[in-house]
């Protein structure tokens, strides 16, 4: 004899407060490890920072306690700990004079505004399955900002790329937002019309076919990516939409001759890209011979990556500096260098955790817009992750994305802290018992006469 | 600073590195929800004081059918859970003390003719009890989002549902294929829940008790 019932999770916020804690000391660590070795001497600013940092965690952690009592307790003290190395990297190599710039003091301001704005996304929606009502809202939200930077005057082209765009003293990165507000409209649209791309079809040489009108959304998606590679310049961004968008119908109708398709139509766009643009064909080459051509970023990250060997050389004590955009596009091999290949494996496998429990929320999640939010967004944060990792050490060309957490830049901390927030809130969804009867309530009805029914 | 301090520094916060990921990792592997299927005999030799309070993970019974990783997370089964053990705790041990069953048991008795559980008799799932409880609703289908999933090839998706209303159960049938037969006549309608009745689903029949 058995019997079906459910489990009811440890919400495990007291873990999470632990998780917190050890956060702050590795943090801390690593802080004094890049004063001992630049100066000689403890940074005199440790007891204010950790106290900041603390504090700011658990700030979060109350408002988890307060608002999602079920979430998850291990992807908070994650994020925390990537932001936090991150951050101690960029002071790092601050300390070199590169022509950057001093950088961590902004970035540690960039990284207080995006913990509170994840705080403030999760405590004013109380309910993810709210944001399906602006599906096509955030459609045309997240196709507005990726276009902003193509306008004149506040459009700020750097580096060849016209994915910045400027107000006054701020510059900004629209796509890493508008990354979400597609992940969201994905979700809206999928789930409205997963039974239309799943089920009807034909089958050529057994393979299921969608039917032509059905390809539709692909197709546009596509045509979309492909707009924003050319005009844009971007192809780390259209990557990753088109990457997105794919994984999720994949996600949505479970066929994988959308997979075909889809790599399929990648493929040729990206080899119509090569032949159309010199920047692209140079890249490749970059990809297939980094030291044909002498000095170049490829081949300094590798060499840097090589200097650090299993262990590292050591916070503050090797060269990543030498690499240009060492603190944003190149950090993760500036993490190799100085903490090793032990050191970038534990940071690959943070990245992997947190991945791992966004898909474990869309799992657990009951309803399939909730499903499919959570397993693009955590798709996202994979996919950003591979395609930076990958072009560090050169499994693919390199093309220039933000590695979440980590990468100086403000808009790539606000859109990743708020995938946090969105992970956080799905989660308490997906962990919470359907019927939760306080226990204490219980006990209370038993010992009085009374008959408490409790209806929802 | 001396290079002795910087390398032990250096493999320090490489070690505290991993040993959070291990820590991390090491909760994961108690983090587990969604329903399960719990065999009544284990339970017995683990202790009725332990078997209401489903909150301890530690010893995972291995869930058959819905595997826990896969997560069928039971809409209502989240309440079946507590009432689950809740009754067989109150029936095995009356008045120990506990006051949480014998809440629980004050709940159940909102109408003495309602059914409290739900039993399979027939079909790949033959023997399974799914605890009734007021102010829930219980999905039956062969989706993993199902309360009770069947593996039955003959069953719809999401194929029935069974409602609480108003001190009564009620059947539903969410438009599946094959159809819901109570008592050998297809539902057309939803249908109050008599104790000792057949509800036919497929190959499995289920007989809601008292």
């Amino acid at each position: 004899m058995t019997t079906v019932s459910s489990y009811r999770p440890n919400t495990g916020r007291t873990v999470e407060l632990l998780l917190l804690v050890l956060v702050t000391g590795i943090i801390m660590l690593a802080y004094a490890n890049v004063g001992l070795a630049q100066t000689g001497a403890l940074p005199t600013d440790m007891v204010t920072y950790a106290a900041g940092l603390l504090g700011i965690g658990l700030a979060f952690h109350i408002a988890l306690r307060w608002r999602a009592k079920y979430a998850d307790p291990l992807l908070l003290p994650i994020a925390l700990l990537l932001n936090g190395l991150g951050l101690v990297m960029i002071h790092r190599i601050d300390f070199e004079n590169t022509y950057e710039g001093v950088q961590a003091p902004r970035q540690l301001v960039w990284s207080a505004l995006s913990v509170v704005f994840a705080i403030v996304v999760l405590v004013v929606l109380r309910d993810h399955r709210r944001l399906r009502r602006y599906t096509y809202t955030f459609m045309v939200g997240g196709v507005v900002l990726l276009l902003l930077p193509l306008l004149p005057f506040i459009g700020d082209p750097h580096y060849g790329s016209r994915i910045w765009i400027k107000l006054g003293p701020f510059s900004f990165q629209p796509g890493e937002i508008a990354k979400i507000l597609l992940a969201v409209f994905f979700a809206g649209y999928l789930v409205q019309k997963r039974d239309v791309l799943s089920l009807v079809g034909r089958r050529f040489l057994g393979f299921p076919l969608p039917r032509m009108r059905d390809l539709g959304p692909i197709l546009v998606a596509w045509a979309f990516s492909l707009a924003v590679l050319v005009f844009e310049k971007d192809l780390g961004s259209s990557l990753l939409f088109f990457g997105l968008f794919v994984a999720m119908l994949y996600v949505a109708t479970e066929r994988v001759s959308w997979i075909a398709i889809g790599l399929l139509m990648f493929v040729g766009g990206a080899y119509v890209a090569w032949l159309l643009f010199p920047h692209l064909q140079q890249r490749v080459q970059l990809w297939l011979d980094p030291f044909a051509t002498g000095i170049n970023q490829v081949s300094m990250g590798l060499m840097g990556m090589a200097s650090g060997g299993l262990f590292g050389t050591g916070l503050g004590s090797g060269h990543p500096e030498i690499t240009p955009f060492a603190k944003s596009d190149y950090i993760v091999a500036s993490l190799a260098e100085e903490l090793g290949l032990f050191g970038l494996f534990a940071i690959l496998l943070m990245f992997v955790l947190i991945v791992e429990r966004g898909l474990r929320t869309a799992i657990g999640v009951r309803d399939g817009f909730g499903k499919l939010l959570a397993a693009g967004l955590a798709f996202s944060v994979a996919l950003q992750v591979f395609v930076v990792a990958g072009g560090i050490t050169r499994v693919i060309p390199l093309t220039g994305l933000t590695t979440p957490f980590m990468s100086a830049g403000g808009s790539s901390l606000i859109a990743n802290w708020t995938v946090i927030a969105l992970l956080l809130r799905i989660s308490d969804q997906a962990r919470r018992p359907l019927a939760e009867v306080d226990e204490e309530e219980q006990a209370a009805a038993g010992a009085a006469a009374t008959q408490v029914v409790k209806l929802r | 600073m001396s290079e002795l301090t910087l390398t032990v520094l250096r493999l320090g916060l490489l070690a505290l590195l991993w040993f959070f990921v291990i820590s991390v990792v090491g909760v994961l592997r108690g983090d587990l929800y969604g329903t399960r299927l719990t065999s009544r005999a284990s339970r017995k030799e683990r202790g009725r004081g332990r078997a209401w309070r489903s909150a301890a993970p530690a010893p995972a019974p291995a869930a058959a059918g819905n595997g826990n990783g896969a997560g069928g997370v039971g809409g209502s089964g989240a309440g079946a859970a507590a009432a689950g053990g809740a009754a067989a705790a109150g029936a095995a041990g009356g008045s120990t003390g506990n006051t949480p069953p014998q809440g629980m048991r004050r709940l159940g008795r909102g109408n003495r003719n309602a059914p409290t559980k739900l039993v399979v008799t027939e079909g790949s799932l033959r023997g399974t009890s799914l605890n009734l409880r007021p102010g829930t609703q219980v999905l039956i289908g062969r989706n993993p989002e199902c309360t009770l999933i069947l593996e039955d090839d003959f069953a719809s998706g999401r194929h029935a549902r069974i409602v609480y209303d108003d001190g009564q159960w009620t059947i539903e049938d969410l438009g599946s294929t094959n159809g819901t037969y109570l008592d050998d006549f297809r539902l057309t309608a939803p249908a109050p829940l008599e104790p000792d009745s057949r509800l036919r689903i497929g190959r499995t029949v289920l007989e809601p008790r008292k």
